[in-house]
């Protein structure tokens, strides 16, 4: 166990714990886009940043990676903190103006739009916070999905946009995506997602629609589990 | 192999001190990339034939770069040195027949001093070099760099000898520390706590690294350290290797430097011939090798976990770097990452000794340092200086101040992220602490110099228009904000700029600074912020004013004709693209500003300095 000062409050944390869970562990909230449970860290949005004294010397970090330290002091709120948190709202708002989680997120942080910044109109709710390319990759394995050329043409996608035979259709990157950029659409047998269209599969129990085929067509080939086993929904399990 | 390393490593100094005395006859061609340009390999060519022709039996030596590239190509005779400079395919017959033959020099050829007129026989005499150290770099026009056996004459891998058969990996160390060597890169850190951090960091294996992805505009000393001398770096980085105990080590080069890479490739293979690479190096237990990464030129990769990640095969983005490369760096494993400079320092520390080395450069900063000289400057080129020279120095005694007879106005130090320096701070002396001090940095020792033509608010511009285009997306406040604020920058330039917005560009310049990811948003701000401090009043001339004091940006210029200077003879009316002067002849002519592009044509092309730029 090691011993920081998180505001001005003592707070005891498991030696490994990132500063992000130890700050939200003692109560006090910090706003995150890219920190997702269900895949690794990448330090993108910055949203998490704190600001970190270690003898006399002070530097801002991302909290999400960030281990916490022994005799470590950290302001969440620092006015260096807050400048950052606020440059990087503005930025996202200004990139992704239609988003709701955003404009949500912005007037919990007293934040608006800087006028000054034309909005952009082609990046729709996408902050590139990467979580679904992690997902596809870390979780799934299948690495449908990536990351396209660099600054601000920066972008995720099938390679070539075109559509992907890796791809399953299980919809995790839409499920962790946390603007909802990622559209998937579900309706009687059929899935749509990335420009593709998946056939779906009964419920041999339910006879409800429950996972693309390809899907189970994919897991039954990772683990083993004949594909016919497969075949009954959660909710019927 | 069982004769001791020492031993064998000065028998063959010993043979190839009979081949290069210093009373042998050679010619030495500068074939760096820029002489090259210049047509110097036919030089060479026509040298070796002419020799041929003229039965004469010396040899002819295709080297590195000799750093004065404005005054390419370059040939040097030996023993006398005569220094030939804009040598040209037909000036060779003569060069063989009077002064290679004879010891005539001729007069044509020699570099003569634009202020006393005065010619100079020797590079050593010419301003450009007076007032060098070119320890580092120096070596570059003695040696062909393809042949190892040039490097071994020059006393090379004499210092990898005595490290293997003399001193301990602790002792090298601390002779690195001693010396007070810090990094060539950029960062400045401490060579040596870097590889005691390695040194003393647990996993296997660990891997020594040298960056030669050289990115910044106008910058290419790592380019032609690397193809001038390439066995200095692999030397280096063998000492290196030896003291933090590692097995492997890469060097990371650029694609776009196809010279360098060669030269390289050369001289890792040569070292493998000779032992001095692979197993069980000069005879001992140290084995160590070397490969070559070819970098696709993303300026990003420079920055060490970016290039950690491209060695690995990944896209070339940085990561967050709270666990330091010495721990885990390439495949999460103790890596030291050090510049190509900073390793060809390594082999002089050791030969030369530490106190010799320390005795060099100001308190903080030890040794030499080359600098990339460019921009609007008469002598371009590559100088070495020691540590503590003043930009001043460097500018006006080696640069040989600004062309055209134009005047200062600033100098950019340390890359696109590195800040502009005004007149009044000409007098500092270079080293890393007071370059961060005045807002820039040493960077990799790129100098960018600029006269009264140049609109700082433009220069920012470009510079943050390059950072932009070259940041690797992944973190928002370097993709987003660097965008925004040369979004801010286009508008000011353009005449659209606003009341608050210099404010606006301090606000989120602080911001990126402190919120990016890596080194390159966290110093991409450096640009305007410096341009802002030292030159605000150019800032507030074109947002308050509609007006470009340097008669840069195209918006706010206009472009009219000087009646009593005009002779109406025509020219401006036959370049210009938009048919926007006219005139009678021999009568005074006229520009339509409404259809005038300000491209500048008739500018170029007017004899009488009659176009008023305002």
């Amino acid at each position: 166990m090691v011993n920081l000062i998180i505001d001005g409050k003592n707070i005891t944390a498991k030696e490994d714990t990132m500063l992000l869970e130890a700050i939200r562990g003692a109560g006090i909230s910090i706003p995150t886009l890219c920190a997702h449970e269900a895949v690794s860290r990448s330090g993108a949005c910055r949203l998490c940043v704190v600001e970190i004294k270690k003898g006399n010397r002070t530097r801002i970090v991302t909290s999400c990676l960030y281990a916490a330290e022994e005799g470590l002091i950290v302001d969440t709120k620092s006015e260096r903190v807050q400048n950052v948190r606020r440059l990087v709202m503005e930025l996202l708002l200004a990139r992704c103006p239609e988003s709701d989680v955003l404009q949500k997120l912005a007037k919990e942080l007293c934040v608006e739009p800087q006028a000054r910044f034309i909005a952009d109109s082609d990046k729709g709710k996408c902050v590139l916070c990467r979580s679904c390319v992690r997902v596809c990759e870390e979780v799934v394995g299948v690495s449908a999905i990536g990351l396209f050329a660099r600054g601000s043409h920066k972008t995720v996608g099938t390679p070539y946009n075109e559509k992907s035979d890796a791809c399953i259709g299980c919809g995790a990157c839409a499920y962790v995506c946390p603007t909802g950029h990622i559209e998937m659409f579900t309706t009687g047998d059929k899935r749509k997602i990335w420009g593709r269209t998946f056939k779906m599969k009964t419920c041999d129990t339910c006879g409800r629609y429950f996972a693309p085929v390809d899907q189970l067509k994919y897991i039954s080939k990772k683990t083993g589990v004949p594909l016919k086993e497969l075949g009954i929904c959660m909710d019927c399990r | 192999m069982k004769e001791s390393s020492d031993t064998q490593a000065r028998r063959v100094q010993e043979d190839l001190r009979l081949n290069y005395g210093p009373n042998k006859k050679f010619v030495t061609v500068c074939a760096g990339t820029g002489c090259r340009a210049y047509g110097s390999l036919k030089v060479k060519d026509a040298l070796e034939a002419e020799m041929k022709k003229q039965n004469m039996n010396v040899e002819v030596l295709a080297t590195g770069c000799f750093g004065f590239c404005e005054k390419g190509p370059m040939v040097v005779i030996h023993p006398d040195k005569y220094f030939y400079q804009q040598v040209k395919v037909e000036d060779v017959p003569e060069i063989v027949s009077k002064t290679v033959a004879k010891g005539e020099v001729l007069g044509r050829l020699l570099y003569r001093d634009p202020d006393t007129k005065k010619t100079m026989f020797r590079e050593e005499d010419l301003p450009f070099y007076k007032k060098q150290l070119r320890v580092v770099f120096g070596q570059n026009g003695m040696i062909d760099p393809t042949r190892i056996d040039d490097y071994l004459a020059i006393d090379g891998y004499q210092a990898l000898a005595k490290v293997l058969s003399e001193m301990t990996p602790e002792g090298v160390i601390s002779e690195v520390k001693k010396a007070g060597l810090r990094g060539r890169g950029g960062g400045g850190f401490p060579t040596a706590v870097k590889w005691e951090g390695v040194r003393r960091a647990h996993g296997e294996p660990k891997y020594v690294i040298a960056n030669g992805d050289e990115g910044d505009p106008g910058a290419y000393m790592d380019r032609s350290l690397m193809e001038g001398n390439p066995h200095s770096i692999i030397e280096g980085m063998i000492i290196g290797a030896y003291a933090v105990g590692a097995r492997e080590g890469y060097i990371y080069v650029r694609n776009e430097y196809p010279l360098a890479v060669t030269h390289l490739t050369l001289a890792i293979a040569a070292a493998g011939e000779a032992g001095l690479l692979g197993k069980n190096i000069l005879g001992t237990d140290f084995s160590f090798d070397i490969h070559i990464t070819k970098g696709a030129g993303a300026f990003v990769c420079g920055e060490s976990s970016a290039l950690f990640a491209s060695i690995e095969g990944r896209a070339g983005e940085p990561r967050a770097k709270y666990v330091h490369a010495v721990e885990k760096g390439l495949w999460d494993k103790p890596t030291v990452l050090n510049n190509v400079e900073t390793w060809a320092n390594v082999p002089l520390i050791i030969n030369r000794g530490a106190d010799w080395y320390a005795s060099i450069g100001t308190e903080g900063s030890k040794g030499t340092k080359i600098f990339s000289l460019v921009g609007k400057i008469n002598n371009t080129g590559l100088i070495e200086v020691p540590m503590g020279t003043t930009l001043y120095e460097i500018i006006y005694d080696m640069g040989g101040g600004i062309a055209n007879g134009r005047k200062f106005k600033a100098v950019q130090t340390g890359g696109p992220s590195g800040g502009c320096i005004p007149e009044s701070l000409l007098d500092i002396p270079v080293d890393f602490d007071k370059l961060y001090e005045v807002g820039s940095m040493m960077g990799s020792g790129g100098m960018i110099v600029m006269d009264d033509s140049s609109c700082m608010v433009d220069v920012a511009r470009y510079f943050l228009a390059f950072l932009q285009e070259e940041s690797c997306g992944k973190c928002v406040p370097c993709r987003e904000g660097v965008r925004r604020m040369r979004e801010i920058l286009d508008d000011i330039c353009a005449g659209k700029g606003r009341e608050g917005d210099v404010e606006l560009l301090e606000k989120i310049a602080t911001g990126v600074a402190d919120g990016s990811l890596c080194a390159l948003g966290g110093s991409a701000p450096n640009p305007v912020l410096s341009t802002i401090k030292y030159f605000r009043e150019e800032y507030d001339a074109h947002i308050k004013n509609h007006r470009c004091p340097a008669g840069v940006c195209k918006a706010l210029i206009t472009y009219s004709i000087i009646p009593e200077k005009c002779t109406g003879c025509g020219m401006c009316i036959k370049v210009c693209p938009t048919q926007a002067t006219s005139g009678e002849k021999k009568k005074a002519h006229t520009i339509d500003n409404d259809k005038c592009t300000r491209c500048g044509a008739c500018i170029e092309s007017c004899k009488f300095d009659a176009i008023n730029v305002k």
